[in-house]
């Protein structure tokens, strides 16, 4: 037989008034009543520390499971309890009002609302008729083209982009844009957009720095002309004067031309002001080759690296970008002919879209690679286009250096010849056995819609696309050139020779007493015979 | 699978396959039977396999198992909190993962390595005492050798947290904070970006 339940032992339930089966022997009702409030009042309890009683804390809790019905409660109850009890923090109504949180979602949004207001219309009409139109790229219908291949970015993000183009047309006097790519950054990435700015802007700042230069150019030379009459006066032993020439400054390409044929703007969002990249150095070009460093996100970072980058992350970012239009920028052979027939020879750089161009089929396209050629001329070894013949540049030296110049260095500035303008792709080398292009169709299952595809090996991240007469280039990645081997760094030059070694500076072993006195009696003859001599003169001299 | 349609279960490798693997360089051909030859990477294991009667050759099925696995191990990423380890010592789902706060979210130590821990043993004693022992049972980001080797950047407005691996190029992970929405994903050419250290 089961004795009188007390209230915390299972079995307590049965216990109703008038049908318990145990009613004679449980004591009277008011015990158990009593039992009963004893432990509700045990769990009323306040506790001394926070203000809390249990008996509310398991109905709050139990409130909270009922309402959200969570799986499997039993696994996750102290996060539940504990999440009630955070909750009592909450105050609901409190005489100070939190200060207005502005989320960075919200100002990251208000950014972009200036993105979104329409300019009013009059001022546009004006520069229109003065300039023609300048011509936006339709940034939506490529990205259209690229998503069908899986490349791209979310439609969201393309749409920021073409309407931040637009606010860049307006503001700065630009004939054509692109939307050239996005390069990944460590904090923030770039936005680039080509573009060609009207004749006559922008190279105003260009003359600036060169009159600065031939300035300084000239303020050396006459330093160089006084030092040497210095010398010669006071012929003190000066410390030995370097012997480093540094190599001639390759000058860089005019705007318009070559390398600097288009100018950058990037931006770190859309939304934010586009900065005016600088036009890109051979010396800069030269160095990105030999180094490989990921960009920052911000423009004014330095590039700390060995050998050390002329510039910082502007100059180096513009690099890679002329770097990679160069190796990657695509179009159907066809589509651009020479603006002028003489110039087909190398030198051409006008190009101009053909009139008469007949696009091959898609199929054509992905088959064969000698149905896209380049655009964009190769960068030669030293960093430009057009080669240059350094040692020409010295004609306001010295005649002395012109002449050693040419000597020394003559033999090594060969003239470097770069590949054509519109060469075939079909004739990039790989790497390895890696060919330099993978070429696809967009879908294998709707060939009439398919697109063509071409991926760069060369440099991962640059893709082109052709679709009967519309094409276009993009790059999305980190801005590095593909390298199977690792990047070995340039080792540093042999340290040189501080100072030419000759008699007068390298050691002997010290003179022996004997040599020593042999020597000093040898003086002492040689004296005596001079003096025989200064006597014989002056004799006949009188 | 080469085209989202047929599926190939892949098997799961050993360790001497991960060795060798690491060895070959190069982009992947996209044949998952391509051969490649042992005898140019490691004499050594092309002698081993010889003598055993196989040829020296390793496809390319199994170097690809062997990256992905690599990739795993080394960048494969979950927020703290994501997942609980009971007292018994399994892991599993946190179901009750609001995920991370915005202030949380920008730091790299609230992304936990989901691999074996290597280095929990190694914090001092002062760390080891603030550890939740439920949810910090994984390695951090934070330590992660070279120092800088994830850039951490906030899409969208500061919605998306997105963390991007410098050393498996084309690892990105995501996460929506204050929701349970996180994940890793690689697009890339499968292979280790053994400069780092030069590019930082």
């Amino acid at each position: 037989e089961h004795g009188p339940y007390q209230p915390h032992e299972p079995g307590y339930g049965l216990d109703q008034p008038g049908y318990s089966p145990y009613e004679d022997e449980i004591p009277d009702p008011e015990a158990r009543m009593l039992a009963i409030k004893n432990a509700k009042a045990f769990l009323l309890q306040t506790s001394t520390r926070s203000g809390l009683n249990l008996y509310d804390h398991f109905a709050n809790m139990l409130t909270k499971i009922l309402d959200e019905q969570p799986p499997n409660p039993v696994d996750i109850i102290e996060d539940i309890s504990k999440d009630v009890k955070w909750a009592q923090f909450r105050k609901k109504m409190d005489t100070l009002r939190d200060e207005h949180l502005i989320l960075p979602t919200f100002e990251a949004a208000e950014k972009c609302k200036a993105l979104f207001i329409k300019d009013s219309g009059e001022q546009h009409e004006e520069l229109d008729e003065e300039m023609g139109q300048p011509s936006l790229p339709n940034v939506m219908e490529t990205a259209y083209y690229f998503e069908q291949a899986g490349i791209g970015l979310d439609k969201g993000e393309s749409y920021y982009i073409f309407l931040s183009l637009k606010n860049l047309i307006n503001v700065q006097p630009i004939q054509t844009c692109r939307f050239w790519g996005k390069i990944l950054g460590l904090e923030m990435n770039y936005i680039i957009a080509e573009v060609q700015l009207h004749e006559g802007e922008g190279e105003e700042e260009e003359t600036g720095e060169e009159v600065e230069e031939n300035v300084a150019e000239e303020e050396k030379e006459m330093g160089e002309g006084e030092e040497e009459e210095g010398e010669e006066k006071e012929k003190e032993p000066e410390p030995p004067k370097s012997t480093y020439k540094p190599p001639p400054e390759i000058p860089k390409e005019e705007n318009g031309t070559g390398t600097n044929k288009y100018i950058y703007f990037v931006c770190n969002e859309p939304g934010k002001p586009w900065v005016k990249l600088p036009p890109v150095t051979p010396a800069q070009i030269v160095c990105a080759r030999k180094i490989k460093k990921f960009f920052t996100g911000r423009l004014d970072a330095p590039v700390v690296s060995f050998p050390p980058f002329p510039g910082n992350e502007a100059n180096y970012l513009r690099a890679q970008i002329a770097r990679i239009s160069a190796g990657t920028h695509v179009s159907p052979t066809g589509f651009y002919q020479f603006a002028n027939e003489d110039e087909e020879e190398e030198e051409g750089d006008l190009y101009e879209e053909n009139p008469d161009f007949e696009p091959p089929p898609v199929a054509e396209m992905v088959e064969s690679l000698a149905t896209w050629a380049h655009h964009v001329k190769e960068i030669l070894k030293q960093g430009r286009c057009v080669w240059i013949n350094p040692s020409l540049k010295s004609e306001e030296n010295e005649e002395e250096e012109d002449e050693e110049e040419e000597d020394k260095e003559g033999e090594e500035h060969e003239e470097e010849r770069g590949l054509p303008l519109f060469t075939l792709i079909s004739e990039d080398e790989g790497i390895k056995n890696i060919p330099a292009w993978t070429a696809q169709f967009s879908t294998n299952l709707i060939p009439q819609y398919s697109v063509a595809i071409l991926q760069s090996n060369r440099w991962p991240g640059a893709y082109a696309f052709a679709a009967g007469r519309k094409f276009d280039n993009i790059y999305f990645g980190w801005g590095h050139k593909y390298s199977p081997e690792s990047h070995t760094p340039a080792l540093p030059p042999p340290v040189q020779a501080e100072y030419p070694s000759g008699p007068g500076i390298t050691e002997t072993v010290d003179p022996t007493v004997e040599e020593e006195i042999a020597f000093k009696t040898a003086q002492e003859d040689a004296l005596a015979e001079e003096e025989e001599e200064g006597e014989e003169e002056e004799v006949e001299d009188d | 699978s080469l085209n989202c349609l047929d599926w190939s279960l892949l098997t799961p490798t050993s360790k001497e396959m991960l060795e060798l693997a690491e060895q070959l360089k190069g982009r992947f051909q996209g044949y998952p039977s391509f051969e490649y030859n042992l005898a140019d990477v490691n004499a050594e294991a092309a002698a081993r396999l010889t003598e055993g009667g196989k040829e020296p050759v390793i496809k390319e099925e199994a170097r690809l198992i062997a990256t992905i696995e690599q990739i795993d191990r080394a960048v494969g990423v979950v927020p703290r909190g994501a997942f609980v380890k009971t007292p018994l010592g399994s892991v599993h789902e946190n179901r009750y993962f609001e995920g991370l706060s915005l202030l949380e979210a920008k730091k790299l130590s609230s992304y936990f390595h989901f691999t074996e821990p290597v280095n929990l043993k190694n914090k001092t004693l002062l760390e080891k005492a603030d550890l939740d022992p439920s949810t910090d049972f994984l390695d951090s980001l934070e330590h992660d050798i070279p120092r800088g080797s994830w850039s951490i950047q906030l899409e969208m407005g500061g919605t998306v947290v997105v963390l991007r691996s410098l050393l498996w190029l084309g690892l990105t992970f995501y996460h929506v904070p204050m929701t349970k929405q996180f994940g890793y994903i690689y697009f890339g050419t499968g292979e280790k970006n053994l400069d780092l250290p030069f590019m930082l």
